[in-house]
């Protein structure tokens, strides 16, 4: 009994994690039971309420969340894939590097939400409009590690496999290539989580479908409830692929060392 | 007589510094070395003295800026495809496993997959690393990965063998268990051999002759020592037989000096 009380096991651990939602919730709902600030906080057993209606009875949201997923997985691989091109090609061109050097970090440092409403002009209401924001998100993170990542592999390991005969494309396949996606992994975490800010800021500026959309017509009528509720499913999907990028960085990156690892026979 | 197997000419290596100023640092000044086929050569020097740069050349990584160097008499250019070249610090692929590292040489050449890792197995087996062939190198110990990086390398079958203070990293027991390997592989196939260390009694005990390198800026060879040692040897034993010890004196009254002046240096930069 008195391990499940000891934060240091995992299962103590989980208890006072429990324990701090549970306290946060019991807050919540005593506090919001006054009506004038559930008016500004919303009320947890009518947040729940709103989920169960949008996932059991109504079952209204999978269009929205469908909408707002292939947003961010296709933001996420477009991103990912033209930084990690573009990374490379810059890395390893001194002059390209040179040249378009002052550009990225103009690029980089300009504040890209503004260009909404621009993307909007460009590609339409449709879900491109936010694919092409939160593409100008993920690009420059991905961009820039694998840049970073290029510019630093061991000289050693360069040398290495160049006396044992490997060519440029060689050096590219089997030097360049898993060192930068060992950064680009580094960076997989912060991008996906950005692809979603990326996709729900699109939509909340402007879209006729997706879960922005769905929290941007309850604020205009007041609905608190639906906001939070918007909010906390947007969470729990933001978690879930967090959780997915972990899985497959696991799978690619077994090689990586890790802290406080015993042998593995 | 035949042709060396690496001959150095007049090789000159200045460097300029890359932060403008024009400030020039000459590390090695008109060395000039040849190692025959099936030698054993060994280049001792204080440290510092520029004996990297001089297996670079070697190499073909580095260009000299004046001299030249020649492959079995032919002129090199680019990289020296016949070597194989091991070197100090840590040069496996993170990436790869154990096996797929010691292979990596064949599959650059384009040598049958299958071929490779039979190949690839025995090699393992010959380094003693047998059982550990999937690994990660992070998973591996220091001795291990040298053992990998010797396997690396002689997969190949290079005829020239550049080596680069490869044992320095090393506790002694293991050392001289690999110094012992390295001598096995090297009497079974006699390929030319070029050791850089900064461990005298390691040169004795391995070479065939010793080369001593002065104290930089301006390397230079001061003193050159044949070594007339029996092979086979033990490198733990030699060190006892009274040859090795004359020798040792010999080579030492040499390169004591110069060790001083490069400590003297090294404390003033």
């Amino acid at each position: 009994m008195s391990k499940l009380f000891k934060p240091s096991s995992s299962l103590g651990l989980r208890f006072w994690q429990l324990l701090l939602l549970a306290v946060i919730l019991v807050v919540w709902y005593v506090v919001t039971l006054d009506p004038k600030v559930a008016f500004f906080f919303g009320q947890p057993i009518e947040v729940w309420g709103r989920i169960w209606a949008w996932f059991v009875t109504n079952r209204d949201i999978y269009l929205h969340l469908w909408v707002t997923l292939s947003e961010t997985v296709l933001a996420f691989f477009i991103g990912t894939i033209s930084g990690l091109g573009l990374g490379l090609w810059l890395g390893l061109s001194n002059t390209a590097s040179a040249i378009l050097d002052p550009y990225i970090k103009a690029a980089n440092s300009m504040p890209r939400v503004i260009l909404a409403p621009i993307f909007g002009m460009w590609f339409g209401l449709g879900i491109w409009s936010k694919v092409a924001l939160a593409v100008t998100l993920v690009f420059f993170i991905v961009f820039f590690n694998v840049y970073q990542g290029v510019r630093e592999v061991s000289p050693t390991l360069l040398d290495n496999a160049r006396m044992l005969g490997a060519g440029r494309r060689q050096l590219l396949r089997h030097v360049y290539l898993p060192s930068a996606t060992s950064w680009v992994f580094s960076s997989l975490h912060t991008s996906v989580g950005l692809a979603f800010v990326g996709a729900v800021v699109g939509e909340y500026l402007g879209s006729a479908s997706g879960v922005g959309y769905l929290i941007l017509q309850a604020e205009g009528t007041f609905d608190v409830n639906t906001v939070f509720a918007g909010i906390v499913v947007l969470t729990a999907f933001a978690l879930i692929l967090d959780y997915i990028v972990g899985l497959g960085e696991k799978r690619l990156m077994k090689w990586q060392p890790k802290t406080g690892e015993t042998e593995k026979i | 007589m035949a042709d060396a197997a690496l001959s150095l000419d007049n090789i000159t290596c200045t460097f300029v510094s890359r932060d403008g100023g024009g400030k020039r640092y000459t590390a090695v000044k008109d060395t000039t070395l040849a190692i025959a086929p099936g030698e054993f050569v060994s280049v001792v020097g204080p440290t510092g003295c520029g004996k990297s740069t001089l297996l670079n050349v070697g190499a073909g990584l580095l260009q000299p800026s004046s001299g030249q160097v020649k492959v079995f008499g032919q002129p090199l250019k680019g990289i020296n495809t016949r070597a194989g070249y091991m070197f100090q610090g840590e040069a496996l692929l993170p990436w790869r496993s154990a096996l797929e590292n010691v292979i990596a040489g064949l599959e650059f050449a384009g040598v049958d997959r299958a071929e490779s890792l039979e190949r690839g197995r025995d090699w393992m087996r010959r380094v003693g690393l047998s059982g550990f062939e999937e690994r990660y190198p992070h998973q591996m110990s220091g001795g291990m990965r040298k053992r990998a990086m010797l396997a690396q390398t002689l997969i190949r079958d290079p005829d020239i063998i550049l080596m680069d203070e490869p044992f320095s990293a090393l506790d002694i027991q293991t050392r001289q268990l690999m110094e012992n390997e390295v001598l096995d592989l090297w009497m079974a196939k006699r390929k030319a051999v070029l050791f850089i260390t900064h461990d005298l009694d390691e040169a004795i005990a391995m070479s065939d002759r010793v080369v001593v390198l002065s104290a930089g800026p301006g390397t230079h060879p001061i003193g050159e020592f044949a070594i007339d040692l029996p092979r086979p040897r033990d490198v733990a034993e030699v060190r006892a037989d009274p040859r090795f010890v004359e020798l040792h004196a010999a080579i030492w009254g040499v390169l004591r000096e110069e060790v001083l002046k490069g400590y003297a240096q090294q404390k003033r930069a």
